[in-house]
């Protein structure tokens, strides 16, 4: 196994603390940047670095920030996207709490690179702890020069703000995270304009995901062409996939892209509780295809997972046994997006209710042979037709669990009841 | 509101480029100070940040992590996401249904407890998992529960 970059000193339990970050090899990218490289340079490794962002859409980064206008007289804004609420995730939790230098370090040379002064950390307001820990951090970077004014004598100033959400899943949207940080309703946005010509209060913009971020310091200390060798050919680097549901050993787990789905769920997560069978698995968060057993083989990175009907996403892996009705769980995951709907576009506000109502009753054992098509019908009229992609999301538990799992549905509405005898 | 949290919620106007982005943070005061948005409340960070009352309604009805309506000394906030079902969340918020005698959306007579579930709270690897006002408990049984319930009781 190739070794952990982002989660290496994540067991130690000074981590969070300056001296010790410093300790263990931390903030030496910083001066090497900010005294040694361009921001031209800089964007130059990291497109090189092949990294693509962590947050589910795995766009590259260094093309993200070279889409950021260098001539603008408009000021420039780096936002870290810490709104962690695909259900399934887990992971930027962790790195925030635990080592939330590394992911200031990150902030520090991506500000540079884009020409920011000033920086949000976008964080869920669920995360308390986290943003006091952040808080803290930041306090302490402030002290050892690498935040604030004219930073290590070298005229570049940066100031980083954390800024707590307020528990809407769709904030972590970049168009609507951009709106919750200027203070109006957080309704998403039509691009284009895209953020990095038109993000946070009007300005030129990058939105980066905390795990993404984390990786830019190491990248800089150990060259594009190091991180380029970790993965596959086009998913470079680690990934952290967040194992979730009914494994023995759920977790965070730092493994290269592109390591096999299998490996994942039997060698570092102990295989399925209570010695049951594996029926099916989310892969990326709920916003991704599930897959059933047959598909455990798939490596974990953007183009297989692709390949096999379904997302790297967030790299959430949610793991369910023979016991779970997939009707049930896709139902369950309708109510979640009609929750969050921000109310914006009618394909999704007005969807995700009949969505909802007609999987209520398919589970309540009143539904009709008629009702699969109507909710196929109903995800062809979402999909595609929202501003956002919480649209499209919403149609993917149901689409997916029918492709793999139809006879379920069938079951529930000749039978009235459910096939899954739980032992 | 006392002229202590009011000082807080000014002391945020100069903090930001444009003065509406503080309109969060000041909730969040508003929050740990009434434990809930109360309309004079509002009304006052409607009047300190000079944003209008309609527009601070707007952006507050959008976000659930603020409750509306007075609620109990301690939020319980059970996540009944995927992962924590399939972790047994069910079974535990009935049980705490049945320990604190209320069901979800209520609060104890005593206004120690509301009991609520939420969306996935981002800490799926440690299933089942609830919040207690701005603390995170993992890896709940029940016994964990009355742990929690007891100590808190006491306070």
């Amino acid at each position: 196994m190739t070794e952990k970059i982002l989660f290496k000193y994540i067991d130690q339990p000074d981590q969070y603390k300056i001296d010790t970050y410093i300790k263990n090899g931390g903030y030496q990218a910083v001066p090497r940047v900010l005294k040694e490289l361009s921001p031209e340079q800089v964007i130059d490794i990291i497109k090189k670095s092949g990294l693509r962002g962590r947050g589910g859409a795995g766009f590259p980064t260094g093309m993200k920030w070279g889409f950021v206008p260098k001539d603008s007289s408009k000021p420039r804004f780096l936002l870290c996207n810490a709104d962690e609420g695909e259900p399934g995730t887990f992971k930027d939790r962790e790195l925030m709490q635990k080592d939330p230098h590394q992911l200031l370090e990150g902030i520090i040379i991506s500000s540079y690179a884009i020409g920011a002064n000033l920086s949000f950390i976008y964080i869920r307001g669920e995360f308390a702890f986290e943003a006091n820990r952040l808080e803290e951090a930041i306090k302490e970077a402030y002290n050892k020069g690498f935040l604030g004014k004219n930073i290590l004598g070298t005229g570049f100033d940066l100031e980083i703000k954390v800024h707590r959400g307020g528990g809407a899943y769709i904030c972590g949207e970049e168009t609507s995270l951009l709106s919750s940080i200027e203070g109006v309703r957080p309704l998403v946005r039509l691009r284009p304009p895209y953020p990095a010509i038109s993000g946070c209060y009007e300005c030129p913009s990058a939105v980066n995901n905390v795990e993404t971020l984390s990786n830019v310091p190491h990248i800089i200390i150990n060259g594009a062409e190091w991180y380029a060798g970790i993965g596959t050919p086009k998913s470079k680097g680690t990934k952290i996939f967040c194992l979730s549901g009914q494994v023995n050993k759920p977790g965070n787990y730092e493994l290269p892209m592109g390591t096999p789905l299998r490996e994942l769920i039997e060698e570092y997560g102990g295989g399925i509780k209570n010695n049951r069978k594996l029926k099916a698995v989310i892969p990326g968060g709920v916003s991704t295809q599930v897959l059933p057993v047959t598909k455990v083989d798939v490596k974990l990175d953007f183009e297989s997972l692709i390949e096999a009907g379904s997302m790297l996403g967030s790299g959430a892996v949610i793991v369910m046994d023979e016991n779970t009705c997939m009707v049930e769980t896709a139902y369950r995951l309708v109510q979640f997006f009609e929750h969050e709907s921000c109310g914006e576009c009618t394909p999704c506000r007005e969807g995700t209710y009949w969505l909802s109502r007609i999987m209520k009753r398919i589970v309540q054992g009143q539904g009709r042979m008629e009702d699969i098509d109507l909710l196929l019908d109903l995800c062809d009229n979402i999909f595609g037709k929202t501003i956002c992609p919480l649209g499209d999301s919403v149609t993917i538990p149901i689409t997916s669990t029918l492709q793999h799992f139809r006879e379920e549905y069938e079951y529930h509405i000749k039978n009235k009841r459910c096939p899954v005898e739980r032992k | 509101m006392t002229k202590e949290i009011e000082e807080k919620i000014l002391s945020l106007k100069g903090k930001f480029p444009k003065v509406k982005t503080a309109i969060l943070p000041a909730f969040h005061i508003l929050y740990q100070e009434s434990g809930y948005l109360d309309p004079e409340g509002m009304e006052k960070i409607s009047e300190l940040l000079e944003i209008p009352l309609m527009e601070v309604y707007e952006v507050a009805s959008f976000y659930t992590y603020f409750p509306s309506e007075k609620t109990g000394k301690y939020i319980i906030r059970v996540c009944d996401n995927l992962s924590c079902l399939l972790s047994g969340a069910e079974k535990l918020i009935g049980y705490l249904e049945e320990k604190l005698k209320i069901k979800v959306g209520q609060m104890t007579p005593d206004g120690l407890f509301t009991l609520s579930t939420v969306e996935c709270l981002g800490s799926c690897g440690t299933a089942p998992v609830m919040m207690v006002n701005e603390d995170y408990y993992e890896n709940l049984t029940r016994e964990k529960i009355d742990q929690i319930l007891e100590k808190l009781s006491k306070k």
